[in-house]
């Protein structure tokens, strides 16, 4: 691996690459057409004027704010039933076995179709966004979880038993650090997914938040407000992932980065 | 589960560890029972250290399970005087395999293995660190098990099963994937942490030279399916020992040959049976 700074240096040039041929499509002519038509593409000047416009208002603030207390709050809810759910499901085999046709069906079902339902279940605000990202969050946890609890060490396991451990220290200094080591490994997926969910319930249905800008901006067939959108999301989620792989490193320190193996 | 002062003194009359008549069967995924070992009869005196040496396959490990109480056994197994029920504790068992938790320092390795006995955190980490400090590991204290190397974290499991002053120690093959240098050095470690408070040793190996060196007595298990003890070897070799001098020594040297003529016909059985291959 190259150093930080020419790292830096070559994702930035990509993106001036991408912003120099979106530019050359969408405002110089070839041959008395434009490859990227302004109605279809906007330009690059547009977007970002759009861009400040929004953060001079400060409304935007009140988007990103309500669409990250969503995501929050779909990756709590979800990870927690996630967590309680894989445990139980690890530890009672009969329970695993019997519900596991009920855990794929549901698994299977694409997530979009249950957002009208939630919409009329928890109403157009907060509630019904966040039962969509848990729905996809929770199932990201159960299955790690589940694996996790059903796959710790045998050897780890019996070594534990001898030292004496009952039940309660067995859950403690095995299978739940086994657990949400699995857990963690899955951290930017089941974040990510939270944000989808989000997302995807504002665009749907909803009065406030990203989605819903994005949303409206189509409805009027304002590219540029839409691209701007999406740049906003990008970023939003850039810095989330920053900060996930921040705490990521925090709580798995004793694990084994690819570098340091000997 | 540690017996107190008044039952302490009669206990060490009887043997530490006696096995008599185990078989050990396990139920194949094809429905029919393999017999691992059978007609066993075995008795450890406190404070002795014996070896247990075989061929690959032969049910070593098997027997240090059935003494653990991690595999259910045909026949009686006491533990000094009383049979076992449930997983033996008094002992202390050294596996073969990395077991430490790897989610958990050195340190916090150690101490935990006090917290089954209700110790307080600030004194199980106290006393944790003086056993690092004795396996000369104090400088490892705050590594995770993946930032050690092999032979550092079988010190770490070492003073992790120590720790908790286990009457008996069982130990399967514990130096077995360590380098001979690194291996003689831990046997030499063992020894002297032995010596200190003699406890009954049951120690499984597939390397003669270190059964002969570490041992009272050294156990010859014959070829599998179905092991069996087929010779027992008394080594009145004088202690302290350390293991690259008494290696030289012509006594060694006898003992090494009387017991591979016992082993020799089993072993090559076992590769006559595949058996080598199917062990792992």
């Amino acid at each position: 691996m190259k150093n930080r700074g020419a790292l830096l240096l070559m994702q930035i040039a990509i993106a001036a690459a991408l912003i120099l041929v979106w530019y050359v499509g969408s405002s110089v002519p070839i041959g008395g057409k434009f490859l990227l038509p302004k109605f279809f593409f906007s330009t690059p000047a547009e977007v970002l004027a759009r861009i400040q416009k929004m953060f001079s208002t400060a409304s935007i603030w009140r988007h990103i704010h309500i669409t990250l207390t969503e995501t929050a709050l779909a990756f709590f809810i979800g990870s927690g039933l996630g967590i309680v759910i894989g445990f139980w499901f690890a530890r009672k085999p009969t329970v695993a076995a019997v519900l596991d046709p009920y855990v794929k069906a549901a698994n299977a079902l694409p997530r979009v179709v249950l957002a009208p339902i939630f919409m009329l279940w928890f109403g157009l605000g907060l509630w019904s966004k966040v039962a969509l990202g848990v729905t996809l969050v929770f199932f990201i946890v159960f299955f790690n979880v589940y694996q996790g609890v059903k796959e710790v060490n045998p050897v780890i396991l019996a070594n534990a038993r001898m030292l004496g451990m009952n039940d309660r220290q067995l859950m403690r200094h095995v299978y739940w650090p086994a657990a949400l080591s699995w857990m963690f490994s899955s951290l930017h997926t089941s974040v990510g997914f939270a944000l989808v969910g989000a997302v995807v319930g504002e665009y749907l249905g909803s009065a406030a938040g990203l989605g819903y800008l994005i949303q409206e901006a189509e409805g009027v067939f304002d590219v540029a407000g839409v691209f701007a959108g999406m740049i906003v999301l990008a970023v939003v989620v850039l810095v989330i992932d920053w900060l996930v792989t921040l705490i990521e490193n925090r709580l798995l320190a004793w694990r084994p980065r690819a570098t340091e193996r000997f | 589960m540690r017996p107190d002062v008044s039952t302490a003194s009669p206990d060490q009359a009887k043997p530490a560890v006696e096995l008599r008549g185990v078989e050990v069967a396990f139920r194949l995924a094809d429905g029919t029972d393999y017999r691992a070992v059978r007609d066993i009869d075995l008795a450890i005196a406190p404070g002795e250290f014996v070896t247990i040496v075989g061929p690959t396959g032969c049910g070593k490990s098997t027997l240090l399970n059935a003494v653990a109480g991690l595999v259910s056994v045909r026949g009686a197994v006491r533990i000094f005087g009383s049979p076992l029920a449930g997983l033996n504790r008094r002992a202390g068992y050294l596996f073969q395999q990395d077991a430490l938790m790897p989610w958990k320092t050195a340190l916090a390795n150690v101490a935990v293995a006090l917290e089954p006995a209700g110790v307080s955190a600030g004194e199980a980490r106290d006393r944790a660190g003086e056993w690092l400090q004795r396996v000369g590991l104090a400088n490892f204290m705050d590594r995770y098990p993946h930032q050690l190397s092999g032979g550092q974290r079988k010190r770490v499991a070492l003073a992790q099963t120590l720790i908790r002053d286990p009457e008996i120690l069982l130990m399967d093959e514990p130096f077995g994937p360590l380098d001979a240098q690194t291996r003689a050095l831990m046997g030499d470690l063992l020894l002297s942490l032995w010596s200190a408070d003699r406890k009954a040793v049951i120690f499984v190996t597939h390397d003669l030279d270190e059964a002969i060196s570490l041992a009272d007595r050294v156990v010859v298990m014959s070829a599998g399916p179905a092991a069996r003890i087929i010779a027992e070897h008394r080594i009145n070799l004088p202690r302290p020992r350390v293991s690259a001098d008494i290696r030289l020594e012509p006594r060694f040297h006898a003992l090494q040959r009387a017991i591979w003529a016992d082993l020799r016909d089993e072993v090559m059985r076992a590769y006559a049976s595949g058996a080598a291959g199917a062990a792992a």
